[in-house]
């Protein structure tokens, strides 16, 4: 069933998350809207805004009623064995990465602000695991899960964060700028909303290769995901770039995780309308909101999506509602958030519910699954030795990647080329 | 303005020695020019070759016809001058045309660079010659757009992100600093950015003062940015080219008020160096250093200077991130005076870096104190007035050098 067709929606159900009233247990706010705004879905793009349906459709939330049966019924599994096993392994490296972070950083191992991904392994393995070699990945300072499903090496990104000059950035650029030229990671960027435009831009280079320099590729073009928060949907550098990604049809995936908080500050305190997918039809593009922490509901939505970028079909919104089970970052008391909506969101960790499913569909055995959990415990140890033994960057590099043409330090007074001043690879010289 | 009258006017070509580290323009003012003369106070100046009794040879005065010395090979017309006139803003399109000719993927975005050319027909004609999508219309979005050259930039392309008015890209500052001046050190030297922006900027003709802003002053911090600016059709055209060919981001300053200038510019292909200053009048008494436009209100100067006997060396420091301390150097060296003429307001502006470098480099070489001649901290007025008020003018030029070489 294709994620974009029409699916059961649950009536509307607008409980805040924080509100005086509170009810212990109350299910958290619930993007459903009327059911008679979409009869009829379809996915030509939008000529007149009069009639422009709503592309938005609500996947199954999962409900806190544990009893309900999974959607797909246990004989017809969403995945393959291969490919569950894939997201397995992926969200628990995601997890025991952050882990370990966040046990490093109490050593003293690593510093700065750092933002740790526990509890959305959902979304970055469910649209990344989908990705080819060329596509881009765009996220934000909580950035070290996408690299790791876009397939850096765990050494390197935590050498990264160890600052050591074997890091994926030489560790110049730490937690929230993760880099890889060879996995097309563009970043990591610490203010947010700076990413989409960077995104954006990544996208057009995709249809200038293909329209301009006609370097077409058989599968079509390549796409580039942009990752970021709930906070950033409301600020101005995502609607102007909705607006020029829809105008010019770029292979972009606007991907908000939205975990309610940015920092301290609740989603619904911050925003008129809570409702992001919504603003993707206001640019004419489709909006859709999926459960971010059901790893399949994500994947299928993401491959209904990057097909639709391949073929030139242009971008898509994507909400995922997820949660973050840890503070904003290391530093953060988390002081804001109630037990019952962590208790809420813990109770849906999707990394249990997938091996939940894994072992109700038969795809693989609880034994099995240990053992990759125990790889991948070997993965993150072997990284840590990495980063500890790896050196710390010299003085020589500290002003070696200021330009990518050294020239660019100009002309000394003895006519030479600054760069050409041993001092200067010595890192010794004043800039 | 004096100034707007001497930009009309220099419709002269001027021949650039062919060495490569120095090229020298001479300006061979039109007779007419005598009246911008006499607007500033200076003598007026007739041509050598008409020196025949009456007027000032008759009063014994020995007049310096030319503030710059003419090139003794200069052909004796105009048709058979080699090279061909152009006004500078063709002379950026000529250079912006060849290096898109020559490299697929150099592409053009910003607001109205498209259908209509460009604000100041820059960009005029490319959109037809090479598609809407090599030569991007976009929406009113200075960061966003800034970003999306950054981004596009970091995966093969190399934009040309025009900013309508240079003022503009402060609404791309984040952009600017954060991704552009910095992304290719925190990624470790993985990605980079080969981007070039550029856009008019400096003060107008009574644009009021959100279009008449100096932004040379507030990107030089950044690091990992180049900054240069244009002022002849000539390396207006060269600094173009080389701009678009470097591997770094780089911010070409272009002056409202110097698109329409004209000279004449050498047909072979020529790149000229990002990192070079210009030298623009060789002298022995005082080192001049300018950009931009100031440097005709320099130039200007210099004619009054050279008749009341002073010899002013006027140095283009065309790069302003970052400077070219050898050519400013040896001029400081020979002269042992420096004035500093800019645009810039007085605090935190390119002058105030620039007077920094050289007291760091050449304090020994220095007999007087560095003087700095910059606009006022003031908004630009509209007023024509207060606005000629806060640019330098070529009479506070004159007043300066008198004292430096008192």
């Amino acid at each position: 069933m294709a994620a974009f067709s029409a699916v059961k929606i649950p009536p509307p159900q607008f409980t805040t998350v924080r509100s005086s009233s509170q009810r212990p247990g109350s299910s958290p706010a619930h993007f459903a809207h009327s059911p008679s705004a979409f009869n009829s879905i379809s996915f030509g793009s939008a000529k007149s805004v009069r009639s422009r349906p709503l592309f938005a459709v609500s996947s199954d939330v999962v409900s806190s009623d544990k009893t309900k049966p999974a959607s797909s019924s246990a004989s017809n599994p969403a995945v393959t064995r291969e490919v569950a096993l894939e997201l397995y392994e992926d969200m628990v490296l995601g997890r025991a990465f952050e882990d370990m972070c966040a046990q490093m950083y109490y050593r003293g191992k690593m510093f700065g602000f750092v933002h740790l991904y526990n509890g959305q392994e959902a979304v970055s393995t469910g649209f990344i695991k989908l990705l080819n070699q060329s596509d881009k990945v765009v996220s934000t300072y909580r950035d070290h899960v996408h690299a790791l499903s876009k397939g850096v090496p765990s050494r390197e990104v935590m050498a990264e964060l160890f600052g050591k000059a074997t890091g994926c950035c030489r560790g110049q650029g730490g937690s929230m700028h993760m880099f890889s030229a060879a996995h097309n990671v563009l970043g990591g960027f610490a203010f947010i909303g700076e990413g989409i435009p960077v995104a954006t831009g990544a996208a057009f280079s995709a249809k200038y290769h293909h329209e301009v320099l006609k370097q077409s590729k058989p599968e079509g073009l390549d796409v580039t995901l942009a990752f970021f928060g709930d906070g950033t949907c409301n600020n101005g550098q995502f609607f102007e770039c909705l607006n020029m990604a829809q105008l010019w049809k770029l292979p972009i995936i606007f991907v908000v995780e939205n975990n309610l908080w940015a920092i301290g500050m609740s989603h619904l305190r911050a925003t008129s309308d809570p409702e992001i997918w919504k603003k993707g039809p206001a640019f004419g593009m489709p909006g859709v909101h999926v459960d971010g922490m059901d790893v399949l509901k994500v994947r299928e939505v993401a491959q209904e999506a990057i097909a639709r970028a391949r073929r030139g079909e242009g971008p898509t919104l994507v909400e995922c509602e997820t949660y973050r089970f840890r503070g904003h970052s290391l530093a953060d008391p988390d002081e804001l958030r109630k037990p019952d909506e962590k208790a809420h969101y813990a109770a849906r960790d999707p990394i249990i519910a997938l091996k939940k499913y894994i072992i109700e569909h038969g795809l693989a055995s609880e034994s099995e699954l240990k053992s990759i959990d125990k790889k991948i415990d070997d993965v993150v140890e072997d990284a840590v030795e990495f980063a500890d033994s790896s050196p710390l960057p010299p003085r020589t590099q500290l002003l070696e990647n200021v330009f990518a043409d050294p020239k660019g330090f100009g002309i000394g007074p003895d006519g030479k080329y600054r760069c050409e001043d041993p001092l200067f690879t010595q890192g010794t010289a004043q800039v | 303005m004096a100034s707007l009258q001497m930009a009309a006017l220099l419709s002269a070509p001027s021949t650039p020695v062919p060495s490569d580290r120095v090229r020298v323009g001479s300006l061979r003012l039109s007779a007419s020019s005598s009246s911008a003369a006499r607007n500033g106070g200076a003598l007026v100046v007739r041509s050598e070759a008409k020196v025949s009794g009456g007027g000032a040879s008759a009063r014994g005065l020995s007049l310096i016809t030319h503030a710059v010395a003419e090139k003794a090979a200069a052909a004796s017309s105009a048709d058979s001058k080699p090279g061909h006139e152009l006004l500078l803003f063709e002379a950026l399109r000529e250079g912006l045309d060849e290096e898109m000719e020559r490299d697929p993927t150099v592409c053009v975005m910003g607001e109205d660079v498209g259908h209509y050319g460009g604000s100041y027909k820059v960009t005029k004609g490319l959109a037809t010659k090479y598609g809407d999508l090599r030569v991007l219309d976009t929406p009113i979005a200075e960061n966003s757009f800034t970003g999306m050259g950054i981004g596009s930039a970091m995966t093969g392309l190399r934009p040309v992100v025009e900013g309508m008015n240079m003022g503009f890209l402060l609404l791309a500052y984040n952009q600017i600093s954060n991704n552009c001046g910095m992304l290719h050190y925190t990624s470790g030297g993985q990605f980079k950015i080969p981007i070039v922006i550029r856009g008019p900027g400096g003060v107008g003709r009574q644009l009021g003062a959100e279009h008449s802003q100096r932004l040379e002053s507030y990107f030089q911090s950044i690091p990992g940015l180049q900054m240069v600016a244009c002022s002849t059709p000539y390396n207006a055209k060269g600094l173009m080219k080389a701009a678009i060919r470097s591997e770094n981001p780089v911010v070409l300053f272009e002056h409202v008020l110097l698109y329409n200038l004209k000279e004449r510019i050498p047909d072979e292909e020529y790149v000229l160096s990002l990192e070079e200053a210009e030298m623009v009048r060789p002298g022995e008494h005082v080192t001049i250093l300018t950009y931009s436009r100031m440097r005709y209100h320099v130039m200007q100067a210099a004619k009054t200077l050279v008749n009341k006997g002073y010899d002013p060396e006027v140095i283009d420091i065309r790069s302003l991130k970052p400077f070219d301390l050898y050519t400013i150097g040896n001029s400081i060296k020979k002269t042992h005076r420096v004035l500093i003429v800019e645009e810039c307001m007085r605090t935190g502006g390119i002058g105030a870096s620039l007077r920094s470098a050289i007291i760091d480099n050449f304090w020994d070489y220095l007999d007087a104190p560095i003087l700095c001649l910059s606009s006022q901290d003031v908004p630009t007025p509209y007023a024509g007035t207060l606005e000629n008020w806060t640019v330098v003018q070529p009479e506070q030029i004159v007043a300066a050098v008198e004292q430096l070489c008192k």
